[in-house]
């Protein structure tokens, strides 16, 4: 077992090795610091000096991987590789176009980014698991095609339409909760309500739908069968023995997603105003700051290899076969 | 015999299947009575129809399906008429079922003892405590046999055998001590010895019980060794119901004839087997005459217009039996069966001096074991231990064994499908194991396999003329492309099929046609052995019958050499002439057929052999029971891990303290007979190898 | 006047794949294994009505894949011709009245007058504030008492012209399709039919004189941005698979089949790429080939180029970046086929690994390739839409799904609001992409009803 999750975390590291190599060629070598400059200095007041001011003031002035100038280890570590790709090993992410620290950005923007996304995450998985089992339970009857009808209209509808139409709705026409903010501590239920609300119905469709497949599946196996010969309840049926079965692929799905939820909502968050990662990583993007879009993707990339350490083991635990093997 | 014996009565029970093609009438208007503590055996081939009237009788049909019309009296109860609620206290209760398949049957994530104790707290009558729960459910591993309750108690089933998982379903259905226990094909998913110990279990809880069972198999062996009363299913009806010893002393039915003459036997030999032409009719339809017309040898007009009832037969007033047939109606005796005796004992199918075509040496196919950390290797599956065989041109040599002993594993190790670990395979001088894969191909076209799932081994998405020609091009077989269809031809006359079936796809083919298609594509390269990988296990009886029919006339036509793995041993009977028996990826047995199974040596193939349930020749009443009954207990070992010294010790009754020593070296009886058992080491033959 | 035919990058490539998926649906109609799938599909009445309105997008979006620029006048005849550096379509040209009928900035759906207050000089000298009216919409009424009147005598015609319309075509697919496949449920997509030209017929007699769905804020027609966004979504939900297909095949069926270090290699990189959030990388991306277009202006000559370049490169990082679950998939069901018995035989034949993976194993996984393809169709319709909202989608000024909401939800806040823009973009986008989704399952269904996607 602690074998087993050891050769996990040693089996992510040539991972995360191959996601450092990707960014770096993504941001350095596809386009050289030159290009990022002249793009960023906008293309008409670009003059060499500019260019060289702006490399200087950000640490692109040295070379990719090799530093001829410098001497002894220094040939290494003075190199654009080294600074920017090596230290993201140790979260240092360097300084934003603000010029603040962008781990202590990361620290602070995490919390309202988790007070959206847990409840969010949470409340949406208790519900599409609560509308699939109901479909499952009607299978092939009229409440169970029109489930399913629903659930395809509501996967057919863009996520954004549903957080404009929300925020529309329910905080301009109803003044029900503020349009967009937010504020710490228990202030923030009010805040949060709302874009909870949005992302779970805006996950509804699709997910119900998949847990109901999954449901349907178990349904159809032989050991249900069993249980119904036994002259067990249907609810038991589906609640002890569908249920429990089901809920490996689900919980495992879900464990994969659990860190990622520190990465925010990208949209929600830029639509309510929630100061979270999710609207710092638009905010970047749109103001094309290179050194948060590339922390972020490399945060990003490791929360999904936590999710998928945290997947491994949360099979062991749910599922005997793996416990014991 | 008076009613109140009788728990179960169905009459007139129909139940119907949607499916893609229509509506399929899969039961139709099937009556059975099932009496106090009897045995009764629904058979027949596969959609018949015998399943679905069982899972009708429970009321758990698919969901596709839904009872007709017909009623089930339990008592004076009409099962079809009660409301769910009802039926559900029924259900575990009153009548319980076991099914086929014991790995998928038991719930993967709950605990053994927490599947059976949900059927005590269901259906006992008192609330029982916790505790009293669980003992009840020790009580029940423990009346099945399974040793060490407590333990096992708490296990998951996939950390169960086969065997034991079987054993768990049966402790399950007589968790609520019910009156019925029906047992759908209770045994077809385990291997002949474990097989034998469900069946022993069975019957000692039938007998302890006073339990009615109502066993549905396609195995008439199963019924002759389990059951008081028979009926034989055949299109969604029931065309003969008769006591046990009077159905196998002559059955009445043609039908049933004819599964009895389809069977495989030791006396058949050298002859073919009787096949049922045709196939069962479609159950879409109506019926306006015999639902066995088409393939009924005896049809006369009648036949062809009327639909038979099923009555008694009039002058056959000392027995019960119902048959449905208008000939035994019109009280016409049956044609006497196509008798062993009566049959000229065949073609002598020894040539003068057959040569070896295939020598194998010292095989052994190992597959490591990683663990740990690193996944270092630990260990390795011995799936295959060292095997050495000589094959003969035009001779059948039967690889004989249980799921797991290797038997698989060798033969396609034998044509470097699998890499062997170790050993030598000796083709034409040229050692097979060693070749490189392109040096290998010069001598692919001389060995070729059959495998056992027909709807595996054909391409769905290519025609048969591909199918044909594939290998043809690949080993440069025919000098074109006309060529090469003149041989398609003459492969499919060799193999029985029109030509047309060429341009054809494999999903418009029944298990029988499949199965002479990938006959014909190993054909297709003219080799000299034929690797035949359980290529009947698959298939009904009276299906069997026609590919070991075709198997046996292209061997003596062509002179082709087979590797007949199996695991069945009638099949052996008939067609081989030198056994080998493996256990454990190890050879224990090797001889000449009537030597090996004739007068077994090895222990294990004694009990192997005894294990077989035996039919009955019709003919002969009285004549089986000639073997003595060996029972093993336990199950095969881990071939990781395999008992030290003789393999076998920890199973046989035989077992000498220095069997778990060491291992004993096969030991030459008679002439090309030799036997791995440390019994005959004192026999003066000399030790081979 | 000449005009000058332009070919873009993803014309040529919706092109070259509608051309491609005719030859499909020809050899698929060839082999009847091929066809049963398909002829299973058609015959649920869902997948059927779907793919009326499909057809239906499909239509306008290749009309508006047909580019070109139109020849200038000349004065002068003996100098060369010279041509617009503005690239239209032949959707373009069909739609001109509605492309040229620009208002001043937002007015109502059907409106005759603009959406805000303007100084207007009265005739008489005076001014006073109002609402004006439209340059376009509603100008041929000299009385606007009579717009009630007018509006309706437009949807009169119009629905006269669709029942028409419906007569005739519904006449031609009985006398043509139906004829051939009889067990078609074709009474479904007679409906379907029906229900579009309901819609269309109006919309049509109504766009010659009103701007049936309004205008936007510079006044352009929101029903021409509407239709002109079809073919951005259609090019991303299709191109997107002709980078995606090759290499998710390739990566999925070679690490299933050989196992071992091509399998080890193969996973690393998918999962590697796989462990990058979606959105971040193709931001990532995007922001590159942002940096790379306005680092090399001499490679795009004229607006409609660069939209275009960006458009494809879209296409090319959603596919790059799509393939691993495709991949994933592929090795499953591959790992499952070498193990059947039909492989082994070809192995005990000696068939060389290239003609097994083209052969045996390539065919028996082809329905989970066509089942993934019509799947992404309407996520990868619905990502656009995202993805242009925060940016790393289409150029600004390419019109589409996801650019024309970025522009509407700004004014969300204005009083009383705009709402046309948004509830349009979402309308046809609803629909593309419910049409999408119940094909895709009936397509499931079809093929094989026990792959879970």
């Amino acid at each position: 077992m602690l074998a087993y999750i050891i050769r996990r975390v040693l089996y992510a590291m040539p991972i995360l090795i191959g996601i450092n190599l990707l960014t770096f060629a993504l941001f350095f070598v596809v386009n050289t610091p030159d290009d990022m400059a002249r793009m960023q200095l906008g293309q008409k007041r670009v003059t060499p000096e500019a260019i060289q001011k702006w490399k200087a003031e950000r640490g692109y002035d040295k070379p990719l991987l090799w530093n001829e100038q410098a001497a002894g280890a220094d040939k290494i570590t003075r190199t654009i590789f080294f600074e920017k790709s090596i230290k993201l090993f140790v979260f240092d992410f360097g300084r934003a176009e603000d010029n603040r620290d962008i781990a202590n950005e990361i620290r602070v923007r995490m919390w309202p980014s988790l007070a959206l996304a847990i409840p969010a995450f949470l409340v949406g998985l208790a519900v599409n698991i609560t509308f699939a089992l109901g479909m499952a339970f009607f299978r092939a009857s009229y409440l169970d095609l029109w489930g399913v009808v629903l659930c395809v209209a509501m996967m057919s509808v863009s996520a954004l339409f549903y957080i404009i139409g929300g925020q529309y709705l329910v905080a301009k026409l109803w003044h029900l909760v503020p349009i967009s903010g937010y504020q710490s501590g228990l202030e923030a239920a009010k805040f949060v309500v709302l874009p909870v609300l949005i992302g779970v119905i805006s996950g509804l469709g699709s997910g119900s739908r998949w847990y109901r497949t999954l449901f349907l599946e178990e349904m159809g196996k032989d050991y249900v069968r069993t249980a119904r010969a036994k002259g067990l309840a249907e609810s038991v049926v589906l609640f002890r023995h569908v249920l429990q079965n089901a809920m490996i692929p689900i919980l495992t799905g879900v464990v994969a997603v659990i860190p990622l939820l520190f990465m925010g909502s990208l949209i929600s968050e830029s639509f309510f105003g929630i100061p979270g990662l999710g609207s710092y990583t638009i905010d970047a993007i749109q103001a094309q700051d290179f050194a948060v879009v590339r922390a972020m993707v490399y945060m990003g990339s490791v929360l999904y290899i936590v999710g998928l350490l945290l997947t491994d083991i949360s099979y062991t635990l749910v599922d005997p076969r793996v416990r014991f093997a | 015999m008076s009613a109140h014996d009788i728990v179960l009565a169905v009459s007139g029970l129909k139940a119907h299947l949607d499916t893609p093609r229509g509506e399929v009438r899969a039961v139709d208007g099937v009556a059975i009575e099932l009496r106090k503590g009897e045995c009764f055996a629904l058979v027949g081939e596969s959609g018949s129809g015998k399943s679905m009237t069982a899972l009708s009788l429970m009321r758990l049909l698919p969901e596709t399906g839904r009872i007709a019309d017909g009623r089930v009296m339990l008592g004076d109860q009409d099962l079809l008429a009660l409301p769910e609620a009802a039926m559900r206290a029924v259900r575990g209760r009153r009548v319980a079922m076991i099914f086929q398949e014991p790995s998928t049957a038991l719930n993967p994530v709950l605990s053994v003892g927490r599947q059976i104790m949900e059927v005590v707290e269901r259906h006992s009558r008192l609330r029982l405590s916790g505790e009293a729960v669980r003992r009840r459910a020790l009580e029940l591993l423990e009346a099945v046999g399974i040793p060490d309750a407590g333990r096992r108690c708490e296990e998951y089933p996939f950390q169960l055998s086969g065997g034991l998982k079987q054993r768990v379903m049966i402790a399950c259905a007589l968790a609520a001590e019910p009156e019925i226990l029906i047992a759908d094909e209770p045994t077809t998913a385990l291997d002949v010895t474990i097989q034998a110990q469900i069946l022993d279990l069975l019957a000692k809880l039938q007998a302890e019980r006073q339990m009615a069972i109502l066993l549905i198999t396609h195995d008439l062996g199963i019924v002759a060794r389990m059951a008081q009363r028979v009926a034989v299913m055949y299109a969604g009806e029931i065309v003969e119901v008769a006591d046990r010893d009077v159905f196998f002393a002559g059955p009445q039915h043609p039908y049933a004839q004819k599964l009895f003459e389809a069977l495989p036997s030791p006396e058949k030999r050298g002859s073919e087997l009787s096949v049922i032409a045709g196939q069962v009719p479609a159950l879409t339809g109506t019926f306006s005459g015999c639902r066995f017309v088409a393939r009924c040898e005896l049809a006369y007009r009648r036949c062809h217009h009327e639909m038979p009832q099923l009555i008694t037969i009039p002058e056959d007033h000392a027995v019960r039996r119902l048959v449905r047939c208008h000939l035994r109606e019109e009280g016409l005796a049956p044609p006497p069966l196509v008798n062993a005796s009566e049959v000229q004992t065949g073609t002598p199918v020894v040539a003068a001096s057959p040569s070896v075509i295939v020598a194998v040496e010292n095989l052994k196919v190992h597959f490591p074991i990683r663990k740990g950390l690193f996944k270092r290797v630990v260990g390795q599956v011995r799936a295959v231990d060292g095997v050495s065989l000589a094959i003969h041109s035009g001779r059948t040599l039967a690889l004989v064994g249980e799921s797991g002993c290797g038997k698989t594993t060798a033969g396609k190790a034998l044509l470097r499908l699998i890499t062997p670990t170790h050993g030598r395979v000796v083709f034409a001088g040229k050692d097979l194991s060693s070749l490189s894969r392109e040096a290998l191909r010069a001598s692919r076209g001389a060995m070729q396999i059959i495998f056992q799932d027909p709807y595996a081994s054909l391409n769905p998405r290519m025609r048969t003329a591909d199918i044909l020609g594939e290998g043809m091009r690949s080993l440069g077989v025919g000098r074109d492309k006309k060529d090469r269809e003149d041989r398609m031809a003459e492969l499919l006359a060799q193999v029985g099929l029109p030509l047309e079936v060429l341009s054809r796809y494999p999903h418009e083919f029944s298990g029988g046609q499949r199965q002479r298609i990938a006959i014909a594509r190993a054909l297709a390269v003219e080799p000299k052995l034929i690797v035949c990988d359980e290529p009947t296990s698959a298939l009904d009886v009276s299906v069997q019958a026609q590919i070991l029919n075709l198997l046996k006339s292209l061997q003596e036509r062509l002179g082709i050499a087979y590797l007949f793995i199996t695991h069945n041993i009638s099949i052996v009977e008939y067609l081989a002439h030198e056994v080998a028996v493996m256990y454990l990826g190890r050879i224990v047995e090797h001889g000449t057929a009537q030597e090996v199974l004739g007068n077994p040596k090895h222990p294990y193939t004694e009990a192997l052999l005894s294990a077989v349930p035996a039919v009955p020749v019709p003919a002969a009443p009285g004549a089986d029971g000639k073997r003595g009954i060996i029972r093993l207990t336990g199950e095969l070992p881990s071939p990781a891990q395999p008992p030290t010294g003789c393999h076998f010790h920890p199973r046989c009754p035989k077992a000498m303290p220095e069997c778990r020593e060491t291992y004993p070296q096969a030991v030459q009886l008679e002439r090309g007979r030799t036997v791995n058992c440390l019994l005959y080491r004192a026999s003066n033959a000399a030790s081979s190898n | 006047m000449g005009i000058l035919p332009v070919a873009l990058w993803t014309d040529m490539l919706i092109w070259l794949l509608l051309s491609a998926i005719t030859v499909f649906v020809w050899y698929c109609s060839r082999h009847a294994h091929l066809a049963a799938p398909w002829a299973r599909v058609f015959r649920s009445r869902a997948a059927l009505a779907s793919a009326v309105f499909l057809a239906a997008y499909l239509m306008i979006g290749l009309c508006d894949s047909l580019h070109y620029r139109q020849a200038l006048p000349t004065v002068d005849t003996r100098s060369p011709v010279a041509y617009a550096v503005e690239v239209r379509s032949l959707l373009d040209a069909a739609l001109s009245a509605l492309r040229e009928r620009n208002e001043r900035t937002y007015s109502a759906p059907l409106a005759t007058r603009l959406h805000q207050k303007e100084l207007i000089e009265k005739p008489d000298g005076s001014s006073s504030r109002d609402y004006p009216r439209l340059r376009h919409g509603g100008a041929h009424l000299a009385n606007e008492d009579a717009w009630g009147e007018d509006i309706a005598w437009h949807l009169f015609a119009g629905l006269v012209a669709s029942i028409a319309l419906w007569g005739l075509l519904v006449a031609a697919m009985r006398y043509s399709f139906a004829r051939r496949w009889p067990e078609i449920p074709w009474g479904a997509a007679y409906a379907a039919l029906a229900c579009m030209l309901a819609l269309a017929g109006p919309l049509a007699a109504l766009a010659v004189n009103y701007h049936v769905l309004g205008t936007d804020k510079i006044g352009q027609d929101v029903l021409y941005q509407a239709l002109k966004s079809i073919r951005t979504s259609m090019v991303i939900g299709t191109l997107t698979t002709l980078v995606l297909l090759p290499v998710g095949i390739a990566a999925g069926i070679m690490a299933g089949y050989f196992r071992g270090w091509v399998d080890d290699a193969i996973q690393y990189f998918y999962t590697t790429l796989n462990s990058i959030p979606g959105v971040l990388l193709i931001a990532a991306s995007v922001l590159m080939v942002q940096v790379f277009v306005d680092s090399h202006p001499d490679l795009f000559p004229t607006a409609a180029q660069r939209a275009d370049f960006r458009l494809l490169m879209l296409c090319a990082i959603l596919g790059a970046i799509g393939w691993t679950g495709l991949a994933r998939l592929l090795r499953g069901e591959t790992l499952k086929l070498v193990e059947l018995e039909y492989i082994q035989a070809a192995h005990a034949f000696g068939v060389p690994d290239a003609r097994i993976l083209l052969r045996h194993i390539l065919p028996n996984v082809s329905h989970i390739v066509i089942i993934a393809l019509v799947m992404d169709f309407s996520g990868l319709v619905l990502a656009e839409a995202v993805l242009s909202y925060v940016g790393v989608g289409v150029d600004p000024t390419t019109i589409s799904f996801g650019t024309m909401i970025n522009a509407a939800r700004l004014e969300m806040a204005r009083e009383p609001m705009v709402w046309w823009a948004l509830a349009t973009a979402f309308t046809f986008m609803f629909v593309l992409v419910l049409a999408a989704n119940l094909f895709a399952d009936a397509v499931r269904d079809g093929f094989d009803p026990r792959v879970r996607m």
